[in-house]
């Protein structure tokens, strides 16, 4: 009872720590692109803070209020350079759908979180294209291909990183 | 495994209306998106105070990681210096020798063309440059090809100022900050600059394909006069771009358009220098702030004219 000895369980954490670390990490993997100094000339870097983002809520399926899509979007949206809006949307409505795949299918392993992971983030990344072409700029559909393909195989390392994250957080 | 989910409330109605309620909130979110794109592609300049605000968070970072790898990337160089100093040593004196004579020819010239330009009252305003910038980062990961400078309105940067290196046009501010301004760089679907080969003048419309090329299409012509090794330069039409910017040299055609590389790779260049735009000379071409869709008809009557 005295004192906290050298075990890790149940060591008490403060409630930032608690609450603040997923929000951190998807902000940190937000900021990533723009404080990068690559100058690319085409898309070229994957969408960490949405890539985050999805690998907690395939972590804690509960973690995401269903209104953390407009903070955490508007952020993103201010760092990656796309129109204001775009990841707002795009983020809830990957939360509304992963919250209906969740009620559909209610167990699940490593192959079916990465599907459903690799889906949301091919959803986003095209889902953004379009928004940046409405807005005139941009390039072709096909050069962002690339980029769908390797985010989605990267997505198991990032989940692996919020997973450690995620006991480190936690008492 | 089966986590534990507390979107399944059973027979709790107070459980249920709450999370009745979390999805109307999330619906409500997801129209304040719409709502934010909407205004957002309607009038591009829209949110610039937001994102500037974040671009002054990443550009410390930015910055300082940019002068770490220019480090790393140069140090090669000294230690290759140090090794070879005899050799390059004497190489060097010869050249130092050579170009002496060289340079003595090319003051003469200098002077003589200063002569000449005063007698033809060409005096161009030389000071054009409203400061120069390094390229810290870019939108890397968005399909949007923007770049972001390290100086904004504290040095004198405004919207719509071309920016350029030595070797090439990079592209316009598309909006500033205090200490940032974001360029749309020329490789941009929505970046178009009026150009010209150098060659005999033909006049064309130059426009970012997303991928790190341009496509440039000739303004009054039936068939693609363009062959690949064509360089093109800014025409100055429309204003905005000064003339003779170098923008691109063609590497192949494709139908009526002609694909080209341009000169300066915004990846390597170390240096940009953003302009005040240009005006030119008769009034009914100046002040257009963007030379965009509104320049081609503009264009095309020009150059009708040489």
């Amino acid at each position: 009872m005295n004192g906290y000895s050298t075990t890790r369980i149940a060591r008490p954490r403060h409630v930032l720590q608690i609450r603040g670390t997923p929000v951190l990490a998807v902000m940190i993997g937000s900021m990533l692109a723009s404080a990068l100094p690559i100058i690319a000339q085409v898309p070229l870097l994957p969408p960490f803070g949405l890539m985050i983002f999805v690998a907690w809520r395939l972590i804690r399926a509960d973690i995401w209020p269903l209104w953390i899509g407009l903070p955490l979007g508007l952020f993103d949206d201010i760092m990656s350079g796309q129109p204001l809006g775009s990841a707002v949307l795009l983020w809830t409505l990957i939360l509304l759908g992963l919250d209906l795949e969740h009620q559909r299918n209610f167990w699940r392993d490593y192959w079916h979180d990465w599907l459903i992971g690799g889906l949301s983030i091919a959803f986003a990344l095209l889902g953004g294209w379009l928004f940046v072409h409405l807005s005139g700029n941009g390039g072709s559909v096909v050069q962002i291909l690339p980029q769908i393909a390797y985010s989605i195989g990267l997505l198991p390392l990032i989940v692996r990183i919020c997973a450690a994250l995620d006991r480190w957080r936690l008492p | 495994m089966a986590p534990p989910s507390n979107r399944r409330p059973g027979f709790d109605r107070k459980a249920q209306y709450g999370l009745f309620a979390s999805y109307v909130i999330a619906i409500g979110v997801a129209l304040a998106g719409v709502l934010m794109l909407v205004i957002s592609i309607a009038d591009p300049v829209g949110f610039s105070a937001l994102r500037s605000a974040g671009a002054e968070i990443t550009r410390p970072v930015a910055a300082n990681l940019k002068s770490v790898i220019l480090g790393i990337g140069n140090a090669d160089d000294a230690i290759s210096a140090y090794i070879n100093a005899g050799s390059q040593n004497a190489a060097l004196r010869r050249q130092v020798d050579g170009n002496r004579t060289k340079l003595i020819e090319a003051e003469a010239i200098k002077q003589e063309n200063i002569r000449l330009k005063r007698l033809l009252r060409l005096t161009e305003m030389e000071s054009d440059v409203v400061g120069s910038a390094h390229l810290i980062s870019s939108t890397a990961g968005s399909a949007a090809r923007i770049a972001r400078i390290d100086i904004g309105q504290g040095r004198g940067v405004q919207a719509g100022m071309p920016v350029r290196a030595p070797e090439g046009l990079i592209g316009r501010v598309l909006h500033v900050g205090p200490n940032t301004a974001d360029v749309l760089m020329i490789i941009d679907e929505g970046n178009v600059v009026p150009v010209r080969r150098t060659s005999d003048n033909i006049p064309g419309i130059s426009r970012g394909r997303g991928d790190g090329t341009v496509e440039i299409r000739a303004l009054n012509t039936e068939r693609n006069p363009f062959k690949p090794g064509d360089i093109v330069v800014t025409s100055g039409i429309g204003g905005l771009y000064r003339p003779n910017i170098p923008v691109a040299i063609v590497a192949r055609l494709e139908a009526d358009k002609a694909v080209a590389i341009p000169l300066a790779n915004p990846g390597r260049i170390e240096l940009a220098m953003v302009q005040r735009p240009y005006q030119a000379q008769t009034p009914a071409e100046a002040g257009a702030p963007v030379p965009a869709e509104g320049a081609s008809p503009a264009a095309a009557s020009n150059s009708a004219a040489p």
